[in-house]
C-alpha cells in the first residue's frame, strides 16, 4: 500500500494506542483538528479525549506533565507543533526527562516520546523550519531518531513508543506528503537505533538523515550517471549512533560526506567526522566533508532553496572529495 | 519619568490575615474560616516537629564537619511541613522541592537517605514509589508540572471522585514563594485548573527566595493568585501546625473527591540562611529573624501542651513526654551521624548503567575505557578516587 508519511505515522500511532492502553497522545490541536499536519487525524474520535489529549498551549506543560504521567505508569507521546516551539520545553527535556533515570539510580523509567516536525523547505514563516537535533543528541539520557520514508515512519514510531527511554522523534516535515510503500508485516523491522544502507556504492559514502535522505539518493543517482558509485547511508538514529554501519562503509569506500540541514559548526557532521577520522584514519582517501546549512538563523523562505544544502552542493562536495 | 505605581488591590487575602488556630503564646482558638481538625494527636505532631528540627540541626552540623557539601535548612518551617504531611493519605503522592525534610520524615523515609544528595553520594537517594515521595527537585518549579501529569494519570486510573476513601488519591506538591514566579509553576496552575486535577499546591512562603523578598516576585498576595487561574487559594499561618493540617486536609479531601486543585500559602519564615553556603546577613536584618523566632512553631505547641489543663485529651503532658522526645532525638542524631559516614560511594559504573535502560555500545566503550583507566594504577600516590585527575 502506498501512503504518505503522515498517514504512516497516523497508522503507527493508531496501532500503538490499540496495542497498549497506557499509550496516550498529547499536544496542541492534536485532537479535534488532528494536528496541524493531521498526523493524529481521527485518533481522538477513535480513542477518546482522555487518551488523545488536546492540551493547553504550553510546551513545558506538555513535557512536564508527560513526565508525571510516565511516573504514574503511562507512555505519553507528545507532539510539539513545530521545531521552533520545542525550546520552552527544553528545561523539562534536558533537566528532568533525560536525567530522572540516572538521578534515581535506574528506578525511574520514563517512556516518553516527543514528536517534532522538523527541518525546512516548506516555504514557511520564521520558527517553522529549524533543525534542533544536536541540542538533544548532545544530551545524555535521550534517544534521537528520525525517519526518512513512510515505512520507517510507521515502524520507528511504534518502536519509539515501545522503548523505555525518552525518545526525541524528528519528522522531516517536507517529506510528510511523500508517498511510499508501507507493509504491516509481522516480521520484525530493523531496530530503530540502527542505520541503514539505502544504496550500495564503492567510491564514497554519503551519510544523511531525515529530510536530506531523498536529496542524498538523488545525488547518488546523478553521480552514477557520471560513473561514480556512491553508497548512501540513512543514519535514522543520531543517538545512539550506529557507528558500525558507518565504519564498515567508509572502511570500504575511503571517502565520507555528511549532509544535514542544520548549521555547519558544532553540527552532527562534526561528530561523524571526528568518529570517522578516529576509527578509519588509515583508510581515508580524503577529509570528511560536510554539506550543511550555514551558520546563520534560518533565512526567509524566499531564500531557503538556495540556503538549504541540496543535490548540487552534494555533487560539488563529491567532486571535491574525489579530487584528493 | 517613572510612573507612580498603583497600590495593589486587596483580594482574596482576608483582611484579618492568615488562618490561625494556635497563637504564638499557645492559645487555641477557632477561626470562622476553617474547621479545627477533629481527633488530632497533638503529642505526635509535636514529637515529629521536634525530631524534624533535630534532623535539620544534625545535618547542619554534619555540613560544618565537612560530611555534607551543602544543606538547605528547614528551621522555622517544621509546622508547615509536618502539618501538611499529616493530611496525606497513604496512597497520595508527594512532589517535594529540596527543603521538605519534614515531609520526608513523616512519609517514613529513612532520614539518612536525605543526606546522600547533599553528600554527593547520589543524585536521588530513595525510591519515590515506595513511600510515594518524589525525588528532591533542585530546578525551581519543575516538579509542579510532574504533579500535574501525575494528577492526569490519577484521573485516567479512575482513582479520583470514586467515593472510595481507600482508593481516591491526590497529589501534594510543594513549592516556595520564589517558585511562584517561574513560568512552569504558572503553567502547572493553569493546567490543573483547566483539567480540574486532584493537585494541591502547598507554597511555603518563607519570605525569601535566597536574597529576594516576596515583593520582588509579585504585587499580588500568594493565595490571591489562585483566583486568576480559577481555583481556591487559602492563606494559613505556616507556623501553626493545626492550621496547616486543617487547610491541607480540606484541600486534599476536595481534590480526591474530584473537586480540583487548591493553592495553600503557609506563611512562615526561613530562620536560617538559604543554605549552609549562604550568608543571610548580607540581605536581611537580624531584627526580622528575631521577630519570627518569637513566633516559633514548636514553642507555641509546647506552651499549649504544657499549659495547665491543656486541651482535651492532651491535658497533663508531663516531663516524661519531653524526656522521651529527647531520647528519640539522641537516637536520631546518632543514626544520622553514623548513617551519613556509612553512605556508600557509588560504583563508578552506576552512572553509565543508569543513563539508558540498556547501555548503548558507545557508552559501553566509554565505561570500559574509564574502568581501564581507573584500574591502571594511574592514580598518583595519596590520591583517592573522587579527586580530580
Ligand atoms: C530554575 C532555577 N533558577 C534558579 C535556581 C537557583 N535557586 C535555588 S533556590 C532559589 C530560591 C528559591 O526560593 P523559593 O522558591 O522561595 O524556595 P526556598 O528556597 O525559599 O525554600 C534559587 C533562585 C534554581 N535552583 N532553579
Ligand atoms: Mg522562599
Amino acid at each position: 500500500m502506498s501512503i504518505s508519511m503522515v498517514k504512516a505515522l497516523n497508522n503507527g500511532l493508531r496501532k500503538a494506542l490499540a496495542d497498549d492502553p497506557k499509550v496516550l497522545l498529547m499536544g496542541e490541536d492534536i485532537g479535534r483538528l488532528g494536528g496541524v499536519f493531521r498526523v493524529t487525524d481521527g485518533l481522538q474520535k477513535e480513542f477518546g479525549s482522555l487518551r488523545v489529549i488536546d492540551t493547553p498551549l504550553g510546551e513545558a506543560g506538555i513535557v512536564g506533565s508527560a513526565i508525571g504521567l510516565a511516573l504514574r505508569g503511562y507512555r505519553p507521546v507528545c507532539e510539539i507543533q513545530f521545531d521552533g516551539f520545542v525550546y520552552p520545553a527544553v528545561n523539562q527535556i534536558i533537566s528532568q526527562l533525560a536525567k530522572l533515570r540516572h538521578r534515581s539510580g535506574g528506578v525511574i523509567t520514563l517512556p516518553v516520546v516527543i514528536r517534532i516536525p522538523f527541518g525546512g523547505g516548506i516555504g514557511s514563516i520564521e520558527h517553522h523550519s529549524e533543525s534542533p537535533e544536536v541540542y538533544f543528541a548532545h544530551t545524555a539520557g535521550l534517544k534521537v531518531v528520525t525517519c526518512s520514508n513512510p515505512q520507517d515512519a510507521y515502524d520507528m514510531i511504534r518502536q519509539a513508543v515501545d522503548d523505555d527511554d525518552p525518545v526525541i522523534f524528528l519528522e522531516p516535515k517536507r517529506h510528510y506528503w511523500t508517498k511510499g510503500e508501507v507493509t504491516d508485516e509481522t516480521s520484525t523491522p530493523t531496530p530503530f537505533d540502527r542505520a541503514r544502507v539505502l544504496r550500495a556504492g564503492t567510491d564514497a559514502t554519503l551519510i544523511a538523515y531525515g529530510p536530506m535522505v531523498p536529496a542524498a539518493l538523488e545525488a547518488a543517482d546523478a553521480a552514477a550517471e557520471e560513473g561514480r558509485s556512491v553508497e548512501v547511508i540513512d543514519l535514522r538514529s543520531l543517538s545512539p549512533l550506529d557507528l558500525d554501519t558507518v565504519r564498515e562503509s567508509v572502511h570500504r569506500t575511503g571517502r565520507a560526506l555528511v549532509a544535514h540541514e542544520a548549521s555547519l559548526s558544532h553540527g552532527f557532521g562534526a561528530e561523524l567526522a571526528a568518529r570517522i577520522q578516529q576509527e578509519e584514519f588509515h583508510f581515508l582517501e580524503a577529509p570528511v566533508l560536510r554539506i550543511t546549512g550555514y551558520d546563520t538563523p534560518y533565512p526567509p523562505s524566499r531564500l531557503e532553496s538556495d540556503w538549504l544544502p541540496g543535490v548540487d552542493r552534494i555533487l560539488d562536495a563529491l567532486d571535491h572529495s574525489l579530487s584528493y | 519619568m517613572p510612573r507612580k505605581q498603583a497600590k495593589p488591590t486587596a483580594g482574596a487575602e482576608p483582611a484579618d490575615g492568615p488562618i490561625q488556630f494556635l497563637s504564638p503564646d499557645g492559645l487555641l482558638e477557632p477561626d470562622s474560616r476553617l474547621e479545627l481538625p477533629p481527633a488530632v494527636d497533638l503529642l505526635a505532631l509535636y514529637r515529629d516537629m521536634a525530631l524534624v528540627r533535630r534532623l535539620d540541626t544534625e545535618a547542619i552540623a554534619l555540613q560544618r564537619q565537612g560530611e555534607l557539601g551543602l544543606w538547605p535548612s528547614l528551621r522555622g518551617q517544621e509546622a508547615a511541613q509536618v502539618g501538611a504531611a499529616y493530611a496525606l493519605a497513604e496512597q497520595d503522592m508527594v512532589f517535594p522541592t529540596y527543603r521538605e525534610h519534614g515531609v520526608a520524615w513523616c512519609r517514613g523515609l529513612d532520614p539518612v537517605s536525605l543526606l546522600g544528595l547533599f553528600r554527593g553520594s547520589t543524585l536521588g537517594g530513595w525510591n519515590p514509589y515506595e513511600r510515594r515521595f518524589g525525588l528532591y527537585t533542585l530546578v525551581i518549579g519543575a516538579q509542579t508540572l510532574h504533579a500535574v501529569g501525575y494528577g492526569m494519570g490519577l484521573v485516567r486510573d479512575d482513582v479520583v471522585g470514586s467515593g472510595d476513601d481507600t482508593r481516591d488519591t491526590a497529589v501534594l506538591v510543594f513549592l516556595g514563594d520564589g517558585a511562584l514566579s517561574e513560568g512552569e509553576t504558572n503553567e502547572a496552575f493553569l493546567w490543573a485548573a483547566a483539567q480540574n486535577l486532584p493537585v494541591v499546591f502547598f507554597c511555603q512562603n518563607n519570605q525569601w527566595a535566597i536574597s529576594a523578598p516576596y515583593s520582588v516576585q509579585s504585587r499580588v498576595p500568594v493565595a490571591q493568585r489562585a483566583a486568576g487561574f480559577g481555583f481556591p487559594g487559602v492563606s494559613v499561618d505556616g507556623n501553626d501546625v493545626l492550621a496547616c493540617l486543617a487547610a491541607t486536609r480540606e484541600a486534599l479531601t476536595r481534590a480526591r473527591s474530584g473537586g480540583g486543585p487548591t493553592l495553600i500559602e503557609a506563611v512562615t519564615y526561613r530562620i536560617n540562611a538559604h543554605t549552609t553556603a549562604d550568608d543571610a546577613t548580607r540581605y536581611r536584618p537580624s531584627a526580622e529573624t528575631d521577630e519570627w523566632a518569637a513566633k516559633d512553631p514548636l514553642e507555641r505547641l509546647r506552651l499549649h501542651l504544657t499549659a495547665s489543663g491543656g486541651v482535651g485529651d492532651t491535658g497533663g503532658v508531663g516531663e516524661e513526654y519531653f524526656a522521651d522526645i529527647e531520647r528519640r532525638e539522641q537516637e536520631l542524631a546518632e543514626h544520622l551521624r553514623a548513617g551519613c559516614r556509612a553512605l556508600p560511594v557509588p560504583d563508578h559504573a552506576s552512572s553509565f548503567e543508569n543513563t539508558y535502560a540498556d547501555m548503548p555500545a558507545e557508552l559501553k566503550r566509554q565505561l570500559a575505557e574509564h574502568s581501564e583507566f581507573l584500574a591502571s594504577g594511574f592514580l598518583a600516590a595519596g590520591q583517592e578516587i573522587g579527586a580530580t585527575r
